[in-house]
């Protein structure tokens, strides 16, 4: 009925080419736009901060890039969870090197040193293909975490071996440090997060982003079509590791505030990511946001439901999750292997035909 | 001979040891590569599983008790019997063939023809999954495994040898347990390949490798094979979990050594036994002697020291150097490719 582009006429071509061409759609974003900046910021408290919205938002940066490199170029990676620490160490080299830094460029830096970084480990790509690159990434995970614990530079000789967020304001609001309000941390992600997506969605759906999808698709064909393999492949792990390594800086700076490298960015939390993109949907921004969000919220459900109201003990609902997370993964990939993503897309599918399918 | 050089046979010695460990993971992953294609990442959970479902029996533990006990306000732990190890093994060996035939019938049916990929991705579901139940099985503590191999120190090797160094050298200390570990390598090797030479279910399981279809217009069935197969990759789990689970104990890290069998089947390829094994010996020999040399900074004078535990990462970044030169690994089928 309200879901179709029937009556919506496009008469310039940037309206023709824009990102939501059917207006219902374009409301809604909006709406949730809205939503987002003018809303939760004044109900927002702590607790909701970083059981939900804090995770939420940086993972689902982390999960916006490594969709670009696994959704979109076809690049396994399995390195994640290290690349996110190289955000977050050079994060905290900037902070502590240049204190009068605005923050926002702290947490840029930190996405370009990470870039650099991804590229170096992307250049084995070039020869190795499929799995053997998938575990080739697991090297840049535990070289990367090893380095991190074993040379004090990067933590600045600290006695515990942890880094330490100090505060540093944005417009003279805290934003990280002890002394951050909810919604100042919150706001700062958000800007993060909504940058991030617009600009993955407009880099997927112009022509990088298709030399991306070619190379996935078949890269000896994308090759002889004249698609440049090393250019299309090495900017797709720099682009990811950009966005990888803002989230890492924003999970250490804004998120824990302190952090111990082998703990906070370990294999786990690669997997973790990759569950992300997997249950959300390969190739698709959306379902980089539906798989962040069903990740984050699963466990916070499981711990309510489980440990809240049926009183059990919280070792055994982690290991619930574990064994429900699991199950999950693979009822997803059986059932819709594209993720919640396809889910969606069958849904808004259906919608544009009601209530006249035929 | 100097003493240094003694110490650097001894480093030897011992990677060669740890390497059979590896390579014991290894074969597991070349088992069901060859035969269905799938790349398992649950093995590393699966040797979990299978020495914590084997403490548990042979301890007579009651399956799921925290469970039951935080469901039903029970206070249930253990049967009251000790099983013998060997019948406890047996028992445990069922219940991976049973493990097997639930991936098979329950998952791996339903993904025939996906991508590699997404096969991959299901594998991580399912360690995921295997984690947590066994956990929720036998509960998460550190358990002691001892179903009565030799451990500790060989001193008749370290008496010895004791002679061939000067007045610091006491000898090569040598782990029993390694050459025992050593020694089930060797056997498990020759038996796989007795079974797939000799019978007629290790013939089908070789035809199937090279080609399902062609394997399936001679009457064999996939199914069969796919169930079999994953009831090996469990036997040789449940004999690496055995080895690992006496060495350092049943816990949680044991199924970490399924990321270090990764680099191990690059080196070697993912399609050859024997590149298992070659493969885990060079990981093996040089992650020790890198950390001799380099890590702790023994050689050349300690001009380069990186501070210790470089085993974390060094076995990766050998597999990512070395697959640069060479895709395939070293005795991997060649990688060939077409439009």
């Amino acid at each position: 009925m309200f879901y179709r582009e029937a009556g919506d006429f496009s008469t310039t071509y940037p309206e023709d080419s824009q990102t939501f061409p059917i207006k219902f759609d374009r409301y809604r974003y909006y709406v949730v736009l809205a939503i987002a900046f003018l809303v939760i910021p004044f109900i927002i408290n702590d607790y909701w901060a970083n059981a939900v919205f804090l995770p939420f938002l940086i993972y689902a940066i982390a999960a916006i890039g490594l969709n670009i490199l696994t959704g979109y170029c076809g690049q396994v990676s399995l390195g994640t969870g290290g690349f996110m620490a190289v955000g977050a160490y050079a994060c905290y080299k900037f902070m502590t090197a240049f204190p009068d830094l605005n923050m926002f460029i702290n947490v840029l830096l930190a996405g370009v040193v990470t870039a650099f970084v991804g590229v170096l480990f992307g250049l084995p790509s070039l020869r190795i293909k499929g799995f053997y690159l998938a575990v080739a990434t697991l090297a840049a995970q535990f070289f990367l975490t090893w380095l991190f614990n074993r040379v004090p530079w990067f933590y600045n000789y600290s006695a515990s071996g942890q880094i330490n967020a100090p505060e540093r304001t944005v417009l003279g609001v805290a934003v990280t440090g002890p002394n951050t309000e909810a919604w100042a941390a919150y706001l700062f992600c958000l800007v993060f997060c909504v940058a991030s997506a617009v600009v993955a969605r407009n880099l997927t759906r112009g022509s990088v982003g298709r030399r991306w999808m070619a190379i996935r698709d078949m890269d000896i064909a994308a090759e002889i079509i004249g698609v440049n393999p090393m250019k299309a492949k090495l900017t797709a792990f720099a682009v990811s590791s950009f966005f990888v390594g803002i989230s890492g800086a924003l999970f250490f700076a804004i998120y824990l505030g302190a952090v111990e490298v082998g703990e906070a960015f370990s294999i786990q939390k690669s997997f973790l990511i990759l569950f992300m993109v997997i249950i959300g949907g390969l190739g698709s921004i959306f379902g980089s946001f539906a798989g962040a969000a069903f990740l984050v919220l699963l466990p916070v459900a499981m711990k309510i439901i489980g440990a809240d109201i049926l009183g059990m003990p919280t070792d055994i609902v982690a290991h619930l999750q574990l064994v429900v997370v699991g199950a999950l993964i693979i009822v997803f990939l059986i059932l819709e292997p594209h993720g919640i993503a396809q889910l969606w897309r069958v849904a808004k599918e259906k919608l544009r035909l009601w209530p006249f399918p035929h | 001979m100097s003493d240094q050089f003694l110490y650097g046979i001894e480093v030897v010695l011992n990677g060669l040891m740890a390497g059979v460990l590896y390579a014991l993971v290894a074969l597991g992953f070349v088992l069901i590569y060859k035969a269905s294609g799938i790349f398992n990442y649950a093995q590393g959970v699966m040797a979990l599983f299978a020495a914590m479902t084997l403490v548990g029996i042979m301890n007579g533990q009651v399956p799921f008790s925290h469970l039951i006990n935080a469901i039903f306000g029970t206070k249930i732990h253990h049967f009251g019997w000790n099983v013998n190890a060997f019948l406890a093994i047996l028992l445990t060996m069922a219940v991976m063939v049973f493990l097997a035939w639930a991936v098979q019938k329950l998952v791996m049916r339903h993904l025939v023809n996906q991508e590699p990929i997404i096969l991959f991705m299901a594998t991580i579901g399912l360690a995921y999954f295997l984690e947590g139940f066994s956990d929720l099985m036998w509960g998460s503590e550190i358990k002691k495994l001892d179903v009565g191999l030799p451990q500790g120190g060989s001193l008749w090797i370290e008496e010895a040898t004791a002679g061939l160094g000067g007045e610091g050298f006491f000898g090569f200390f040598i782990d029993k347990l390694d050459i025992v570990a050593t020694v089930v390598a060797i056997l498990l090797v020759l038996a796989l390949m007795a079974f797939s030479n000799y019978t007629k279910e290790g013939r089908a399981l070789r035809a199937v490798a090279d080609d399902h279809q062609a394997a399936l217009s001679v009457g064999i069935s996939l199914n069969f094979i796919w169930v079999l197969v994953w009831s090996v990759a469990g036997f040789v789990a449940l004999v690496a979990g055995i080895m690992w689970g006496t060495k350092s104990g049943v816990q949680f890290s044991l199924s970490l050594i399924a990321l270090k069998a990764l680099p191990v089947l690059m080196l070697g390829g993912f399609t050859s036994i024997p590149g298992a094994i070659i493969g885990g010996l060079i990981i093996g020999v040089g992650e020790k002697l890198f950390e001799y040399c380099f890590g702790s900074g023994q050689c050349f004078g300690g001009i380069i020291n990186l501070g210790g535990a470089t085993e974390n990462w060094f076995a990766y970044m050998l597999a990512l150097i070395f697959l640069v030169f060479r895709p395939q690994g070293l005795f991997g089928d060649k990688i060939i490719e077409r439009v």
